[in-house]
């Protein structure tokens, strides 16, 4: 099977590197080798953050460049159009809606732009927006986008939730965990 | 059962399995969490030493007394511990001595871009170099047996998409290393001119022998596809090219990168009609083959700035350009912030305002640099903050002292600010130097450190005494400000400035995102009372922005600071908490 890709990107603080390592242990368990890659320290600090996530028969690189993503879920709508030239031609982009100022936009300096998932469509790709926002408060923690993103992201994918719980188990804290399927379950309906 | 690791987990796991009993390490992106995953385990002793330095003369000790011995270190970590590799590179070792560096290529958390392996040349240290997680693990023990074997330090290198890639590795169990004993032995041990000079000719004769092993080592692998073009790589790069050009083409994959071996390298080109040199940075196995009058084809294809993939290769090399979907419109950049709460912002705030020259140095505080407050003039390495500054206010004197701030956090303050700030009490400048004293190692994630009162394993630990440090180096005026409050950290800005004479602010105030910070309930906006006069965007909090021309908080962000409140003159910023 060739090596399949998928970016996380988002706003340092919003849970990117969770989704990413529950993702990486989802594809080993099914046989899969995959690479998982991420950036620490001075970029995580509010700033774009992107993971890669790569898995296939045999994966060398841990990075995806330009035209390579075959999913881009995002966790901040801007940050989607951002790495929309990472998307392979017939990608799909799952993202979250919400929309999150940055430092420029913040101080003024620039506009948050408008219409930005209707523009990403009328480019001709496939996108999947929705308030992920809504949905993981709804679970009880805004701290659970991360989880309705993957719920929304597992449509895409031919596995049974059984293994996507079996991830959430162990990459979640115990305590955690109900409230982290209620976000799963209602990203996957929504 | 394979488990998907971290390149840094992974190399923690080899020094596990390999009987490492001591680890000492200054922390540094992408090197950390190699320190932070052996500390998990209890055969291993393992501490956050102040520096680099001190780390590998730690270490060494440790290898004197016949543990296993590790350090960690970023790049630019290991000139700072340059000084003890280069004669240990001479003395050798009792037990194996092994110490990580991982570089930056592309610079995603540092301040220069550069190649460790000139490092391991001119030390004369052998040098591996992992290209995934497993072979983090296979080389860290490799490296074990390589410096007990030929009597030297070895440098493992890794690179951000190694130490911070994830990949599946075996795990195997520890197997436990008797101590080897010591035993004095001055003309190894003693370097003194008269041993040196003998051991320099011991050391030339191990590199030698390092080259023979070179030569047919099992990590320096020689894949030949029954292609006429060759690929010489090593590291992250040999995954790249796999990726780019697969089995089309032959590869001699360095797994050691120092000394590199000749006849290897001459056996691998004759087959070849085009020869390409793949790696990151600098030509070192470019100049390495070119030395050995092998045409080939690497620097002026690549170059040697930032990092490469596979899209760069195949592009390069196979004319393959990307199709991208570009989105219509400029976007706005989004850069890195200071957090909301940060309690740095009030001091950047404080100089801003008076316009003050600011000195800066290595941490979440660079972040001064940026808009809106953009606060700092120049940012070195770590600890230059103090030193600069100092040299500024001699050469400019009356000019500048009293405009004039250093500022450096408490671990980098711990790390080398320390001598920077003896030269200042000792060789008199009257500099006013700012610690930024937020109780942690914030940027590389939140390491414990000699200020901190806690070790590694989160035990209690000796705790170093910042105004007493500072007054038994001389120093009269040692203040201590809440960050928090912006009227005092003005006024006793003004006062120190004033001051004839060297001082120190102890900014106090630990991290926001420390977990036991008890916050402050979120505050809103009061629109009857907000005249949207954007005085509170000064402070460039990421929780406030305008919205409908009024000041707006994000109360998912907001921790209740209340700096944005002391910019308001209209008392439009209310908590939260509902009264009682």
């Amino acid at each position: 099977m060739e090596t399949k890709n998928i970016m996380i990107v988002g706003v340092g603080g919003q849970g990117t590197l969770v989704a990413s390592k529950l993702l990486g242990h989802l594809l080993l368990s099914q046989g899969y080798d995959v690479k998982v890659s991420e950036v620490h320290g001075m970029s995580q600090r509010g700033g774009s953050v992107v993971t890669y996530v790569r898995y296939g028969d045999k994966v060398y690189s841990p990075v995806i460049d330009k035209g390579e993503a075959d999913y881009i879920v995002s966790f901040e709508i801007l940050e989607a159009a951002r790495w929309l030239p990472y998307l392979k031609e017939g990608g799909t982009i799952v993202t979250n809606t919400q929309q999150i100022d940055p430092m420029p936009v913040i101080t003024g300096a620039a506009q948050y732009p408008e219409g930005l998932a209707e523009k990403i469509k009328a480019a001709g790709v496939k996108i999947d927006a929705f308030d992920c926002l809504k949905l993981a408060e709804e679970a009880g923690t805004a701290k659970a986008v991360n989880i309705v993103l993957l719920g929304r992201l597992s449509h895409y994918f031919d596995l049974d939730d059984e293994a996507w719980m079996a991830s959430l188990e162990a990459n979640v804290p115990a305590k955690f965990l109900e409230m982290n399927k209620k976000a799963f379950l209602l990203g996957k309906n929504a | 059962m394979k488990k998907l690791m971290l390149g840094n987990e992974a190399f923690a796991r080899g020094l596990y399995e390999a009987g490492c009993r001591f680890a000492s390490s200054y922390p540094g992106t992408p090197s950390t969490e190699i320190t932070e995953a052996l500390a998990k385990y209890d055969e291993v002793y393992a501490e956050w030493a102040p520096n680099e330095k001190v780390a590998v003369e730690s270490a060494l000790g440790a290898s004197f007394a016949g543990a296993r011995a590790f350090a960690a270190m970023k790049h630019v970590g290991l000139n700072v511990a340059a000084d003890p590799l280069y004669t240990a590179s001479y003395t050798g070792v009792n037990g194996g001595l092994v110490i990580a560096v991982a570089d930056d290529p592309g610079m995603h958390s540092s301040q220069n871009e550069q190649d460790s392996r000139h490092h391991a040349i001119a030390s004369k240290v052998p040098m591996l170099e992992p290209s995934d997680s497993q072979e983090c693990k296979d080389f860290a023990m490799l490296a074990y047996e390589l410096s007990e074997e030929y009597d030297t330090p070895v440098l493992v290198r890794t690179a951000t998409r190694v130490a911070h890639s994830q990949s599946a590795v075996e795990q195997l169990p520890r197997s436990e290393k008797a101590l080897k004993p010591y035993t004095k032995q001055p003309g190894k041990y003693v370097m003194v001119p008269a041993n040196a000079r003998g051991k320099h000719i011991v050391v030339e004769e191990r590199t030698k022998k390092l080259i023979a092993y070179a030569e047919t080592a099992a990590v320096n692998k020689v894949e030949d596809n029954g292609s006429d073009i060759g690929v010489i790589t090593c590291g992250a790069s040999y995954c790249y090219a796999k990726d780019a050009l697969g089995d089309k083409v032959n590869y001699l994959k360095l797994g050691m990168t120092n000394p590199l071996p000749d006849k290897l390298f001459l056996d691998f080109a004759a087959k070849c009609k085009t020869v390409y040199i793949i790696e990151e940075l600098d030509g070192v196995l470019e100049a390495h083959a070119r030395a050995l009058g092998i045409d080939c084809k690497g620097k002026e294809i690549f170059g040697c700035i930032g990092e490469l993939n596979q899209v760069i290769i195949a592009e390069k090399l196979l004319g393959k350009v990307p199709e991208v979907t570009p989105y219509p419109e400029a976007l706005p950049i989004r850069p890195p912030v200071m957090c909301a709460g940060c309690p740095h912002r009030g001091v950047f705030y404080t100089l801003a305002k008076h316009k003050i020259t600011v000195s800066g140095d290595i941490g979440c505080y660079t972040l001064g640099a940026a808009k809106p407050l953009e606060s700092i003039d120049w940012t070195v390495c770590m600890g230059s903050s103090v030193s600069c500054l100092h040299g500024f206010n001699k050469v400019l004197g009356k000019e500048s002292q009293n405009k004039t701030v250093a500022v450096i956090g408490d671990s980098t303050f711990m790390h080398s600010g320390l001598n920077s700030l003896v030269n200042v009490a000792y060789n008199a400048s009257n500099s006013t130097v700012i610690i930024l004293d937020n109780s942690i190692t914030g940027m590389t994630g939140h390491q414990q450190n000699p200020t901190t009162g806690y070790n590694i394993k989160g035990d209690p630990a000796g705790k170093i005494d910042l105004e007493a440090l500072c007054r038994a180096m001389s120093f009269e005026h040692v203040r201590v400000v809440d960050p928090y409050d912006l009227k005092q950290c003005d006024e006793v800005l003004k006062e120190e400035l004033a001051y004839e004479g060297p001082s120190v602010i102890i900014s106090r105030r630990p991290c926001a995102l420390l977990k036991y910070v008890k916050h402050k309930a979120p505050l809103k906006v009061n629109t009857d009372k907000c005249v949207g006069c954007k005085s509170c965007m000064r402070i460039g909090c990421p929780a406030v922005s305008i919205k409908n021309g009024k000041a707006c908080v994000d109360t998912t962000l907001c921790v209740g600071c209340g700096v944005c409140s002391q910019m308001c003159k209209f008392d439009a910023f209310e908590s939260t908490k509902k009264e009682a």
